[in-house]
């Protein structure tokens, strides 16, 4: 077995065992809660740039199959385990994922006290981090940790998304056809579109509003995706775009940060996220909790108490992470926009949120039968299921 | 939405005597339930007839009732009560079956009272099979196919619709009862003839075989506002066709894709909307093809269940507590995650480690059993462990278990070959795992060994896996500190690897040697959330990981270590006394620290104790567990005398190891287990033991049978629940039994008393501090000596028994407590021939009795025998409050109510492997899973109390048949007469219809067995008698009175008739059955009882 180290850029340290590819790398330090789903996490652009640490001991027991990546490829910058699979055991399994993860480049270790790690990244926060199985050097690592970038800053939708616009068409009948702004879009978010009916034009990051509107679309989509949605100015810049042409919109997690900015909202990083498929949402509106599944280290700062005026009319917090009270969901009263910060597509985590899709859904065909452009359902105010 | 506040008073029902199926999780259910509501400021009534229970302590409610669980003396107590609402669904299935009777008889309407949790018409959907799948199936779900027949020829014709092999489920029973396979014609006739006799409503369904499908179980909570979320999900090592109470389990489930995990979840939340419960827990299991994926929905509880009381100790998420809150209004998001203490409940648990549940089985105890695992649940307990990754998980739990092997390579080697051992793991047995390490040792291949036994290749390959570690461990040149702490995360014990390297002189060898080295475990925390948020709940499990979560403190601390897996002799009654310990020594000012691997308890809840350790009760786990503790702060020491056996066999190895061992001392332990300086203590007291001898050879044995006089009792040394013993009457079955017994050698020899026929058995419950003698309570067993004390009836007061007598049994016990050097509690078994007064066996440890004694004279003894361990004395304890000021478990009342504790056998659990019932006779080996209590002003009318919870009420009129030994046809002359006096008719076999007849009783001659058509068991069958007196003779074996014996027992077995084997038994329920027709059964509550009795005992003026 090859020995290799990860080195915290506070200079904390855990040896443990090569995983994955042989070799040195940088990122964000950072923990993801679910108990399933590696598949789906390794190939969510969002975790471009990040250290993965699953918190579940034993990762790779379903091995890999052709089905269930989110994107063309897998983006984290490093992966940490605590126990391998030896073997893959499933029905639907076409390799392990131990020979994925070297046929893709991605640097791990195994065998650390993750759980450990994970204590330390919640006390002091996300941070920098380097893994090596190529030195067992801790001072060396930690140098080439504290000289690599963090992720305040970092703009990094344009590296994980598609370089040419492309086509996910409708499952039967195509009612509605719309732009999706991809910042680091997951296959499930289409899939799940297509399947009520819409036909979607997935546009790279660096679409302009008159790019996503050129074609008359009924609806325009912002992606998740990874990076500081502060250094997204041409994104925030398009969705203003959008907004003046009153199309509908809607967003999912950095699209949640990027309308927030758009409408004048500041954003700022959690200390160590939300990663996991556990994490309960209030619907204000509804009343409801949803267990949804996360993946954002940076979140929306706005008040949870009333409407914000903004330039393109009140917007309300409409969903409210119950762990820690973080802003979950944006709710534009005066027109058709909304957002959320959790991951109604899901993959991996549960399909609770799902019929947020149906939301956008009847929100385009609204608008388009002339009905009032304003996002659905009553206001916070209005509701039964408001928070003290 | 707050909570509902129409509701004021509510009613909670246990679940009653521990069974195969339902056994003491409810009682942690029931408990928490309990606190929460009075909690909530809401008056809280319970009903249970099972005195065991930490849920019917007085102070758990504001009025308990240990009446028996029938919807007759439910009703007597909601008329008394007038609760506004009935919380059914925390107490099994027999409490869902009384609120469904209470529903359909209308009481519940006519007095007003709500069902809260889950309604009826819920009820009905989750439980009626067929309903069931037509939900399953209108939400696009998939099922078996099958239907539901009430006839053996509809179950025939749906058979051959959907092929051999099918499974058989009857509706409405618990733990699977009466369920299996049947692969052809004459099996499945046979099954669904039981099937169609178990069940309540006389269904069965029929449906297509997913045998060795993926097993699967998920346990959701629904609040009324419709929110649900899952707790957990469990994988069954086993694939489907054991019973998941008999299955490996693992949490969080380990093979499945986020898609398939996902679809799973989505089909159970819309299957429990479907269904409509309201608020609270529910289970489903589902079942998936391994070639395809094809997930199939098998079934739901839609209440609280044994898997739910796994789940909660499994996540730290309180599934019970929840349930509780949520019935009377609460919403997920308003409760608290009470281990984060700022999160709310309304999440999923993430968990960051493995989770093992091993069940318990104690077919030992069934001579003849089938140990076939099968779709009927047939084991009696369970324990459970944690690691950081799934091997250290199953090592931990494998050794928790306290079979003869802990573990890999600490028995036998498996001597057969690698055909053989992949032959036997097709079928589905106790141990299989052994199996299967044993097959891979002998070549086969991880996909062979899958195959064969139905596991999936990944349990198969981490077993593959564990297996490799060890040849590394065997193999290298030497131990070096990497391999061993590479073994040592791989969840070997110093007890595996010093098997493993017989040159590191054992399991010390190899601790001294990793302790020298450093290598010792950390303790983490069990969090809910996978570490994201800090955990204020001291809930540790121990890893081979780096860093240790134990936080220091500065009270001084008790460890209580627990009894382990329930198991016939050993259950919840050794539970209740360390959850009563942890009680006191907080009182005292201790921070109490439970040591324990049994998740169906109270004392592994995490807010029962200070700080809870689920760790396995091994010697090497108890002690880094008292290690890390002395790291955190001050430790007085460990309290192993009041857990049973488990605890017990340790405490003399702590003391060598260093650890203060409170209470009895462990020599005192040993000196009254050991037969020699027992008798040296009993000589140096006056006392008398029936004669007896130790023997290691049939030779010997026969010697000392010959100088002491059949009938002599023979046992194995070292015993607790009577293992192996039994009572012989002749040379030629003691040879046999001497035969039978393999085990025995110098080290372990057979003992030989001499069987005191006809006499009284008495037993005693004392404290003893080293000064003073409180005698707790003496209990008169209702069967002669020679029935193990475990499977007796008894009464406190003693019933026949005179001030002399009791005088005697004081003066003795006090010189027994003296001389072993007590300090706490012990229990004397004694028995009463001829007004001499013989010790049969001493133990100076808390026993079963404890709980029936606290209950009957209001004295919590185990509290004070915990505070008598950290020093105090029975002066002080009078002083405290925790004893009476004067007086003890003598001085009751004359008119103090009789308490009558009745044992519940699992017969009708168990059949052969050709299929019939096993035998039903008692004996000095213990059978019973649990005890009831009947408590009231009478005899007659406690003991019939006693039956109605433990059988069903005694019969007031038909007909009795009667055939008994002829050493008992004079004693059973008069009871017999009794009855014809009081209408019954009398049935007989020819014997004893002679002797009946000469006495003036009437009676019809009915064939035996053997006789052919018209015989007694055809007439049993036919329902046309209903109260069997049959006692055993004859030697055991295969042919003459003995069998028919057998058969008539049966058969009484299967109809669910009363069937007396003793004729004590017999007069105690001819004096029931006096009472029952007298009339007018009330009902009075345990605190209106104790009220009574602490004014008797006020010091007069």
């Amino acid at each position: 077995m090859t020995e290799a180290i990860l080195v915290l850029e506070d200079g904390r340290t855990f040896r443990g065992e090569a995983y994955g590819t042989v070799g040195t790398t940088v990122g964000e330090a950072v923990f993801a809660t679910g108990m399933t789903g590696y598949q789906e996490t390794l190939t969510d652009p969002s975790y471009a740039g990040q250290i993965v640490t699953m918190t579940a001991p034993h990762v790779g027991n379903t091995g890999v199959n052709g089905e269930d990546d989110e994107s063309r490829r897998m983006w984290v910058a490093g992966f940490v385990v605590r126990d391998p699979a030896r073997r893959p055991a499933n029905w639907r399994a076409t390799g392990s994922l131990d020979d994925e993860l070297r046929a893709q480049g991605v640097v791990g270790i195994s065998g650390i006290d993750t759980r450990a790690l994970t204590r330390h990244l919640r006390e002091r926060g996300a941070m920098r981090a380097g893994i090596s199985s190529e030195t067992t050097d801790a001072d060396a690592l930690l140098a080439r940790v504290r000289a690599a970038e963090g992720m305040v800053g970092a703009d990094l939708a344009p590296q994980v998304s598609t370089p040419e616009p492309y086509v996910v068409p409708a499952v039967g009948d195509k009612r509605f056809t719309i732009a999706a702004l991809d910042l680091g879009i997951k296959t499930a978010t289409p899939r799940h579109l297509a399947e009520l009916g819409v036909e979607t034009h997935v546009l790279p990051s660096t679409a302009t509003a008159a790019d996503l509107l050129e074609h008359g679309p009924d609806g325009v989509f912002l992606s998740n995706g990874p990076g500081d949605p502060a250094a997204a100015d041409y994104a925030v810049a398009a969705v203003r775009g959008v907004l003046d042409a009153g199309r509908p919109l809607f967003g999912i997690c950095f699209g949640n940060q990027i309308l927030g900015r758009a409408l004048g909202l500041g954003t700022y990083k959690l200390r160590f996220g939300h990663r996991g498929l556990n994490q309960p949402v209030l619907d204000r509106v509804s009343g409801t909790v949803r267990v949804t599944s996360h993946n954002h280290g940076f979140a929306v700062d706005a008040p949870l108490d009333r409407a914000t005026g903004t330039p393109y009319g009140r917007v309300e917090v409409s969903h409210v992470g119950l762990n820690d009270d973080v802003v979950e969901g944006l709710r534009l009263l005066d027109a058709p926009a909304f957002s959320v910060q959790f991951h109604p597509e899901s993959a991996a985590g549960p399909h609770d949120a799902a019929p947020l899709f149906g939301r956008f859904v009847d929100l385009m065909e609204s608008v388009r039968d002339g009905g009032p452009a304003v996002s659905p359902a009553t206001t916070v105010e209005h509701s039964s299921g408001e928070r003290a | 939405m707050p909570k509902r506040t129409d509701i004021s008073h509510v009613l909670v029902i246990g679940s009653g005597p521990i069974l195969i199926g339902q056994a003491a999780e409810f009682d942690y259910s029931g408990t928490q339930a309990c606190r929460v509501l009075r909690s909530e400021g809401l008056r809280v009534s319970l009903v249970n007839s099972n005195p065991a229970t930490i849920m019917t302590d007085p102070e758990v409610a504001d009025a308990t009732y240990i009446e028996p669980l029938t919807p007759e003396f439910v009703e007597r107590v909601i008329a008394k009560e007038r609760p506004d609402a009935l919380l059914a669904t925390l107490g099994g299935q027999t409490a869902l079956n009384i609120a469904i009777g209470l529903y359909e008889n209308g009481t519940l309407q006519r007095y007003g009272v709500r069902l809260i949790g889950a309604d009826v018409d819920a009820i009905n959907r989750g439980e009626d099979r067929q309903m069931f799948k037509d939900i399953v199936r209108s939400i696009g779900a998939d099922a078996p196919r099958s239907r539901v027949c009430s006839t053996v020829e509809e179950a025939l014709e749906t058979a051959a619709e959907v092929g051999y092999p099918v499974v058989i489920r009857p509706s409405f029973t618990m733990g699977g009862l009466g369920s299996g396979f049947a692969t052809d014609e004459p099996m499945l006739r046979r099954m669904a003839s039981h099937g169609l006799a178990d069940s309540p409503v006389h269904t069965v369904l029929v449906e297509e075989s997913v045998l060795g499908w993926k097993e699967y179980e998920l346990e959701l909570m629904r609040d009324r506002s419709d929110n649900v979320v899952v707790i957990c999900s469990i994988e069954n090592v086993d694939a489907m066709g054991v019973h998941t109470g008999d299955s490996v389990t693992v949490a969080p489930a380990m093979t499945l894709t986020d898609v398939e995990y996902q679809r799973m979840r989505d089909v159970g939340i819309a299957v429990l909307r479907e269904v409509g419960v309201d608020t609270g827990g529910c289970n489903i299991q589902f079942a998936v093809n391994p070639a395809d994926g094809r997930l199939v929905v098998i079934e739901m509880n839609p209440r609280v269940s044994r898997s739910s009381a796994l789940a909660s100790k499994a996540t730290g998420f309180p599934i019970a507590k929840i349930a509780a809150k949520l019935a009377i209004g609460y919403t997920l998001d308003e409760i608290t995650n009470d281990i984060t203490g700022v999160t709310p409940a309304s999440f999923e648990p993430a968990l960051d480690y493995v989770v093992v549940k091993i069940p318990r089985f104690a077919f030992e105890k069934f001579p003849g059993a089938d140990p076939r695992l099968t779709t009927t649940m047939k084991s009696v307990g369970e324990v459970m462990a944690m690691g950081r990754n799934f091997p250290e998980a199953l090592g931990k739990a494998m050794r928790s278990t306290e079979t003869k092997v802990a573990g890999f390579w600490t028995g036998q080697p498996d001597g057969r070959s690698a055909a053989e051992l992949l032959e036997a793991l097709r079928t589905p047995v106790d141990g299989r795992l052994y199996t299967a390490e044993a097959a891979l040792a002998a070549g086969s291949t991880v996909e062979q060994v899958a195959e064969a036994s139905g596991f999936d290749p990944w349990f198969v390959d981490q077993v593959a896996l564990v297996r490799e570690v060890a040849a590394e461990v065997r193999d290298a040149p030497a131990l070096t500190p990497e391999l061993l702490r590479r073994a040592k995360r791989h969840g070997l014990s110093d007890r595996q690897v010093a098997a493993l390297r017989p040159e590191l002189a054992g399991e010390d060898g190899v601790r001294s040697l990793r302790w020298r080295l450093g290598i010792r475990p950390v303790f983490k925390t069990v969090d809910t959330c996978a570490a994201e948020f800090a955990a204020r709940t001291p809930y540790h499990y121990s890893s081979y990981d780096e860093e240790t979560e134990v936080e220091p403190r500065e009270k001084p601390a008790v460890l209580i270590l627990g009894s382990g897996p329930n198991r016939i002799g050993q259950g919840i009654e050794f539970d209740y006394s360390c959850v009563h310990a942890v009680m006191a020594l907080q009182d005292a000012g201790y921070e109490a620290v439970m040591v324990n691997c049994n998740p169906e308890t109270v004392s592994t809840d995490y807010d029962t104790a200070d700080r809870l350790y689920f760790e396995p009760l091994t010697f090497e786990d108890v002690l880094e567990v008292v290690e890390a503790e002395r790291a955190a702060g001050p430790v007085a020491g460990v309290v192993c005398t009041l857990g049973g056996q488990t605890p017990l066999g340790l405490a003399q190895r702590l003391k060598d190891a260093g650890v203060p061992v409170l209470g009895t001392s462990p020599e005192a332990i040993d000196d009254a287990e050991d037969r020699g300086a027992f008798s040296r203590v009993l000589a140096d007291a006056g006392l008398l033991a029936p004669k007896h001898g130790t023997a290691t050879t049939f030779a010997e044995a026969r010697e000392i049978a010959a100088g002491i006089g059949y009938p002599v009792l023979v046992r194995p040394s070292y015993v607790l629940g009577g293992r192996g013993m039994e009572i012989v009457y002749d040379d030629a079955t003691l040879e046999a039994y001497i035969a039978k017994a393999t085990d025995v050698s110098p080290a372990h020899p057979v003992l030989v008393d001499r069987f005191l026929e006809d006499a009284v058995e008495i037993d005693v419950d004392a404290l003893y501090d080293g000064a003073e003698l409180y005698l707790g309570g003496v209990m008169e067993h209702i069967e002669e000596a020679g029935i193990h004390s475990g499977d007796s009836a008894c009464a406190l007061p003693p019933i026949t028994l005179g001030s002399a007598d009791l005088a005697g049994i004081r003066t003795a016990t006090e010189a027994l407590a003296a001389r072993i050097g007590v300090r706490g509690l012990m229990n004397v078994q004694y028995a009463l021939k001829d007004d001499v007064l013989y010790v049969l066996e001493a133990n100076p440890r808390a026993s079963r009795t404890v709980p029936f004694v606290s209950k009957a004279t209001a004295v919590q003894l185990a509290k004070a025998a915990a505070r008598i361990a950290v020093g105090e004395s029975i002066a002080d304890l009078r002083a405290a409050g925790v004893l009476p000021a004067t007086g003890d478990g003598t001085d009751l009342p004359e008119d103090a109510p009789i308490a009558v504790k009745e044992a519940v056998l699992p017969f009708h659990r168990f059949r052969t492997v050709e299929g019939h019932g096993v035998d039903t006779v008692l004996s000095p080996e213990m059978k019973s899973t649990g005890e009831v209590m009947g408590l009231d002003d009478g005899f007659g009318t406690a003991f019939a109390k006693s039956q109605a919870a433990a059988y069903g009420s005694l019969p007031t009129s038909g007909a009795v048949f009667v055939s008994v030994a002829n050493r008992d046809k004079r004693a059973a002359v008069f009871p017999v007469k009794r009855l014809a006096d009081l209408g019954f008719r009398v049935l007989a076999t020819a014997g004893t219809a002679r002797v009946l007849r000469r006495n003036g009783v009437a009676c019809e001659v009915v064939g035996k067995y053997s006789e052919g058509p018209g015989n007694v068991v055809e007439r049993i069958q036919a329902g046309d008698v209903d109260i069997v007196v049959n006692t055993p003779f004859g030697s055991p074996g295969n042919s003459g009175p003995r069998l028919d014996g057998y058969e008539i027992r049966t058969a009484a077995v299967a109809a669910g008739i009363p069937c007396i084997t003793t004729v004590q038994g017999l007069a105690a329920a001819v004096q029931g059955i006096e009472a029952l027709l007298r009339g007018g059964l009330g009902v009075r509550s345990l605190q209106e009882v104790h009220a009574g009795l602490a004014a008797a005992l006020a010091p007069r003026p």
